[in-house]
């Protein structure tokens, strides 16, 4: 962000520095006036010098139209001299100059005319113009027309993007008379497109207003909806009868969904038309303000914790005429039932509104069309993510039926490696293509190890794998809190993955989101390819389906077994490299993913590779619709959604693809 | 009429597992106080016959009928199955080996089966002493009190058996009952089925064609998911059919 | 002649008198009534551990017993926590309230007593109206019968549903951890109703007992040790009989089970259910000692703590349970709350904060390999001994 205002910024310095050189070209060609004649824009300046001189928004506005109209060309170089604060009038005779520092106090006064040097002045025989904000304001939009037929392209872009972001009426003229002569086709699509939402908002003629808005009717750009909005704003107002010279939006019922009986009331003595409703707390403070040995209004204060003790206390007060008088409900109802509530359009023209308001309609469906596009996409970019975490499960818990708990930190020292590796290289490509092989030696090792030590004492006992995979996951969690901390340590994407894909101003995906899903079909592709292509795939297959018979025909089954088990968890080693691009890396960041993971492959269907991708996409979109339709908490997302699937396993117990019959056991 | 003469009618079943059909059309018929052998090579389905009568396998079409109202069982749970009256014995002996042989037997009698009355159910003295008899029954007098895992292969199979008769099931389902005994035992083990068929129906499958001799009683063959023949031992071992399916090929 | 349960298993008797002498002795040696050599947070600590040691007395007879590993029963747990936290919390604002507003000049009205304490409760997650659940907090009776009640009905559903479609195993275990991760998300929210993150607190305090910590301590000391006994009495009394038999009977063949014609659905349900509840209580005791409850106390990992004590002192054997729940958890408590000595080998300091639960992970995995029965199996070893 503050990069983007520097940019900016400089921009805006050489605009100026460009609106100088150009004033000072001028002067070879204009002739020079002589001494003591005044210039002409001297002249227009000086009939209106005191206004100029003390100039306020209210009055200064015909003054610039004036100086505008001389069309002088030493015109747009005094504005923005103007408005940077750099006019002095030397108080002696009156006279404008564009006034530089010398030294000191004294200060070089430059003819307004020529730009030429006419002398010098100390600083107390000169008045500084100060333009307020406001003048400035219009000052600006003076400029804008030079600026827009300005030679230099930046200048007119600048031009442009100041009339975006103040737009008004005045601007509209000198647009459409810069467009003809527009040189860049970019720009003047630019312009053209300006021109039309000034038209929308300003246009004299409400023909020409209705066919600019139907023309940008089908756009989907945030700037047709700024433009639109304003159109269609509505004020909340109260009146004895419906006034006739409105534009009527909406009458409203009070007590109804869109205007409460209270906020009715508080309208009703916001605009003076009743007496305030004493509300409890009021009601207390006054009793409290009138206790009189023991007693309010006659009631003794013991009983003032009765509510309606408080009223009769109060009324009595009411009636010595010491508070004023209660307002009842049945005094609300009667003065909400006496006025009318509505909403009206500050825009006066109904054609214009009912325009603006289809407009608005059909945008907002072709909003929701691309939305609904956005949030599929988003959808998909968290499916992917979950079948990378899950792919590994897929393999050791839905091939060979080992429930590894510690495969998120699997995953995690995966990401850690990713983060080690960038430490060390620090050219961001070069230390993600090491990292992802790395990230699957370190991660691979570690299941072998564990597959070796641990997990092949307990085939047979899934409960217990369970449990002492879980011991492992709780000892290299601590482990990497020990030695990475437990700040998030970042893993940041090579430079070429910033940014996103923009369809328009709805739709973008992110680079990185696109990379996670090609990762996620390339491992799809890779696992395919291992299990129907290769010897390992065979054989694992084959042990995982009858190991006995498998060990009769050669093959090894604890070294089958420690292999896939191997690359199940080398693959959670990459899934962690490319989550970690996408999150923080932290020491928990396999156990947020462990449970979703599980889910992935249980849902999907244990055994299965196509289970898992089914899972993953089930999953992932199921979450981003149910944070679609509760957006302000992704807590509730993931709560609804494991109530979800625990009733989803349910219906399908064996998840989405289910192996039948005798195969898949009991 | 037949009704009074048929406990269990299993009529048209048919069942299959990704394409193959593991049973198809299969009828049996079995009376009251009946002991029966089935036979069959291996894959022939008897083992899934046992599954569709005991509910753990759903079958695809076809009735089976239980009891003298008929009741059909296809729509009961396992459980509901057991507690109308089938018992089954497994071929591995599945007895809780964790448990003494008192406590299996104990399980098994015949009483309420509902979560509440198991809970505050504590032992009288008919149900000791009906467990004293089943053990006497098949042999594990002096076992009772021993861990059931502790016991040998075939006194397991008998405890198994006394855990059936314990059940007191009209119908007793038992899937090999001989295999890996002595011959000792297997005589006994013979004794015990034929005694229980005098009150109730008994199933038998089995390979052991001597096992079946012995048994003495009538015969029915399956082979690929239905009945090949039916009738006395010798009658069936005549069968072309069936020399064809054990010897031939 | 029958004997009675306890008859059989001499155990229970040994246990219960175990524990009637060391509430006899904690009582005489703690500062509430006794010579004050143990503090009063020692004693919280010894009444949490009690605690513990009737949850994972739950755990043992839905693990250990009928071989279901849950993973969510330190859900049900918290969950008794909050119930009762919902009256601590409320029956404390209240008086608190009633106190400042009595200071004014007027007399508070119902509704302003009610207004004062919502946004007393609920001013922290920026409301101050009363959650639909908070509609008994006022009734002690009522929210101690929601203790049993809410987490009882919970397992009822979720037992119902998980076990109906035939779910088991690890399968089963993976969906109660889901199951308590989707509870405490839950739970995590601001607009739960029971104030999000920042869970219930100062339940230490009991409304209207202006007694010293010192004494209310004992107090939950007591009712924790009662709670325990009672807790212990009554597995051991489920277990022993014929249901015990058929609950063990589904963890070792669970067809078998249903070819005996018992429902296994339904006892396993039962079970699960009893257990949730009995868990419910020992939270109820517990976090009012503890002083406060958060959603991070249910987290799925506090569920696997718990199947780590019962594995540790191992599984099927009541009294294993007890012992590796009070075992592990005050060796956790001594080593993570920094009593425990570093220890400087020159090059690197070894802090036990950091390292111990490296230590537990490890420990975990060599007992699952190497001693499946955990502490109890001692027992055995040595009645072995003594028998030859």
């Amino acid at each position: 962000m503050s990069k983007f205002l520097h940019a900016c910024r400089i921009l805006i310095c050489g605009v100026f520095v460009l609106l100088a050189q150009a004033a000072l070209a001028q002067d070879d060609t204009a002739p020079d006036p002589q001494p003591g004649q005044l210039g002409p824009l001297q002249t227009v300046l000086q009939q209106d010098a005191a206004l100029i001189a003390k100039a306020s928004r209210t009055t200064i506005g015909p003054i610039i139209d004036a100086i505008v109209a001389s069309e002088l060309p030493s015109v747009p170089h005094f504005l923005s001299a103007w408005q940077n604060k750099d006019v002095w009038q030397r108080a002696e005779d009156g006279l404008f100059f564009v006034a530089t520092k010398a030294d000191g106090k004294t200060y070089r006064l430059l003819d307004l005319d020529t730009g030429t040097e006419v002398g010098t002045a100390a600083k107390d025989e000169l008045d500084q113009l100060k333009p307020n904000s406001g003048v400035r304001g219009l000052i600006a939009t003076a400029l804008v027309q030079f600026q827009l037929s300005d030679p230099n392209r930046d200048t007119r872009v600048e031009a442009l993007v100041a009339i975006e972001r103040r737009p008004g009426p005045d601007l509209l003229t000198p647009l459409r008379a810069s467009i003809p002569a527009e040189p860049d086709a970019e720009l003047k699509a630019r312009k053209t497109r300006i021109e039309r939402l000034l038209t929308m908002a300003y246009d004299a003629d409400p023909a020409a207003r209705i066919d600019a808005i139907e023309a940008m009717s089908t756009d989907l750009g945030v700037d047709v909806r700024a433009a639109l909005n304003p159109l269609v704003a509505t004020q909340r107002q109260v009146a004895q009868t419906l006034p006739e010279d409105i534009n009527l939006a909406r009458e409203l019922t009070p007590g109804s969904e869109d205007l409460s009986r209270d906020a009715a009331y508080v309208m009703l003595v916001d605009a003076g038309l009743a007496p305030p409703h004493q509300s409890a707390a009021e009601l207390k403070s006054q009793l409290s303000q009138h206790i009189d040995a023991g007693r309010v209004g006659g009631v003794p204060v013991a009983q003032l914790s009765n509510p309606e003790a408080r009223v009769t206390a109060y009324a009595a007060l009411a009636a010595a005429g010491v508070v004023p008088q209660l307002v009842t409900e049945a005094d609300v109802d009667a003065a909400l039932a006496s006025h009318v509530f509505f909403e009206s359009y500050a825009e006066k023209d109904p054609a214009v509104t009912a325009a603006a308001n289809a407009a608005l309609a059909t945008i907002a469906t072709r909003v929701g069309v691309n939305q609904a596009l956005d949030l599929g996409l988003d959808a998909i970019s968290l499916a992917s993510i979950y079948f990378l975490a899950a792919i590994g499960l897929a393999i050791t818990f839905g091939l060979m039926g080992v429930i590894n708990m510690a495969h998120g930190e699997f995953i995690m020292m995966g990401a850690y490696t990713g983060y080690v590796v960038q430490q060390v290289i620090p050219n961001h490509t070069v230390s993600i293509l090491v990292a992802i092989p790395l990230a699957f030696a370190v991660t691979f090792a570690a299941g072998v190890a564990m597959e070796r030590l641990v997990i092949r004492h307990l085939y047979h006992r899934p409960l217990e794998t369970l449990l002492a995979t879980f011991g492992i996951s709780i000892a290299l969690q601590q482990l990497a809190k020990n030695i990475f901390g437990t700040q998030a340590r970042p893993l940041t994407s090579p430079g070429w993955l910033d940014g996103a894909l923009v369809m328009n101003d709805v739709l973008a995906i992110s680079y990185i989101r696109i990379a996670i899903f090609v990762l996620a079909l390339i491992f799809l592709g890779l696992f395919l390819f291992l299990m129907k292509r290769t010897r390992l795939g065979l054989e694992t297959r084959a042990v995982t389906q009858n190991p006995r018979m498998a060990a009769s025909m050669g093959i090894n089954p604890g070294r089958v077994n420690m292999l896939t088990f191997g690359l199940g968890s080398g693959i959670a080693g990459i899934a962690g490299v490319a989550i970690g691009l996408y999150a923080k890396v932290t020491s928990e960041l396999g156990a947020d993913y462990i449970v979703q993971s599980f889910m992935t492959v249980v849902v999907g269907g244990v055994g299965n590779i196509w289970g898992a991708l089914l899972g993953a996409t089930m999953i992932g979109s199921l979450q981003k619709g149910i944070e679609w339709l509760n957006p302000s908490n992704t807590l509730a997302a993931q709560t609804y959604m494991i109530i979800f699937i625990i009733i989803f396993i349910q219906f399908r117990p064996r998840g989405i693809i289910a192996l039948k019959g005798r195969a898949a056991g009991d | 009429m037949s009704q009074m003469n048929t406990l269990l009618e299993v009529s048209g079943v048919s069942v299959s597992f990704d394409g193959f059909k593991a049973i198809n059309n299969l009828s049996f018929q079995i009376g009251p106080a009946e002991l029966r052998a089935v036979i069959g090579p291996n894959g022939a389905g008897k083992t899934t016959f046992m599954d569709i009568v005991t509910g753990k396998t759903r079958p695809d079409e076809g009735r089976v009928l239980f009891g003298e109202k008929s009741v059909s069982l296809l729509a009961m749970s396992e459980a509901k199955i057991a507690q109308a009256g089938v018992g089954r014995k497994f071929q591995k002996p599945t007895v809780f080996e964790e448990q003494s042989v008192h406590e299996n037997l104990m399980m098994a009698l015949k009483a309420p089966r509902v979560w509440w009355s198991v809970l505050t159910f504590r032992p009288e003295a008919p149900d000791m002493a009906r467990v004293q008899e089943l053990a006497d029954q098949v042999g594990l007098r002096d076992q009772l009190d021993r861990i059931a895992g502790e016991l040998s292969h075939g006194q397991k199979q008998w405890l198994e058996i006394g855990m059936l008769l314990a059940q007191e099931p009209r119908l007793l389902l038992v899937d090999e009952p001989a295999a890996g005994m002595t011959p000792e035992e297997r005589e006994h083990t013979t004794d015990l089925l034929v005694e229980a068929a005098k009150t109730r129906a008994v199933v038998v499958v089995e390979h052991d064609m001597e096992f079946v001799r012995r048994l003495n009683c009538k015969v029915t063959v399956l082979h690929e998911g239905s009945v090949l023949a039916e009738g006395g031992l010798d009658h069936v071992t005549a069968n072309p059919d069936v020399i064809d399916v054990y010897l031939g090929r | 002649m029958r004997k009675s349960f306890i008859g059989q298993n001499p155990s229970i008797l040994i246990f219960l008198l175990c524990l009637a002498a060391f509430t006899l002795a904690v009582s005489l040696l703690a500062e509430g009534f006794g010579i004050g050599v143990l503090s009063t947070s020692f004693i919280k600590t010894l009444g949490k551990t009690l605690c513990l040691c009737l949850v994972a007395i739950a755990m043992d007879l839905i693990w250990g017993y009928c071989g279901i590993l849950s993973l969510g029963h330190f859900a049900f747990f918290g969950l008794g926590g909050y119930m009762i936290g919902m009256w601590l919390m409320y029956a404390r604002t209240e008086i608190i309230v009633q106190n400042a507003l009595a200071q004014g000049d007027i007399p508070p009205t119902a509704q302003e007593v009610i207004d004062g304490i919502g946004s007393q409760i609920f001013g922290v997650v920026g409301s101050s109206d009363f959650p639909v659940i908070w509609v008994f907090a006022d009734s002690l009776v009522l929210q101690l019968l929601l203790v049993l009640v809410v987490p009882g009905v919970l397992a009822l559903v979720f037992g119902w549903l998980a076990f109906r479609s035939r779910v088991a195993g690890v399968y089963l275990s993976i969906l109660t951890q889901a199951m308590t991760l989707a509870l405490a998300l839950y739970l995590f929210q601001n607009d739960s109703g029971l104030r999000g993150n920042n869970g219930l607190s100062g339940l230490q305090n009991l409304p209207g007992v202006t007694a010293p910590q010192s004494v209310v301590s004992m107090w939950f000391f007591w009712a924790s040790a009662l709670a325990l006994g009672a807790g212990y009495l009554v597995s051991a009394w489920v277990i022993s009989g014929k249901f015990g038999s058929v609950i063990r009977g589904i963890r070792d063949n669970e067809a078998r089970v249903r070819f005996l014609g018992y429902p296994v659905e339904t006892f396993k349900l039962m079970l699960f259910t009893l257990t949730a509840m009995i868990a419910a209580i020992a939270g109820a005791l517990y976090y009012p000692q503890a002083g406060i409850i958060n959603p991070a106390e249910i987290a799925p990992i506090a569920s696997i703590y718990l199947a780590v004590w019962v594995a540790i002192g191992g599984r099927g054997r009541l009294y294993g349970a007890v012992l590796g729940a009070a075992f592990v958890s005050l060796v956790s408590t001594w080593f993570t709350g920094g009593q425990a000595p570093d220890i400087n080998l020159g090059f690197y300091t070894v802090q036990w904060v950091d390292w111990w639960q490296v230590i537990l992970g490890i420990s975990f995995v060599l007992v699952t390999l190497f001693a499946p029965k955990g502490i109890g199996g001692l027992f055995d070893l040595l009645k072995r001994e003594s028998r030859s």
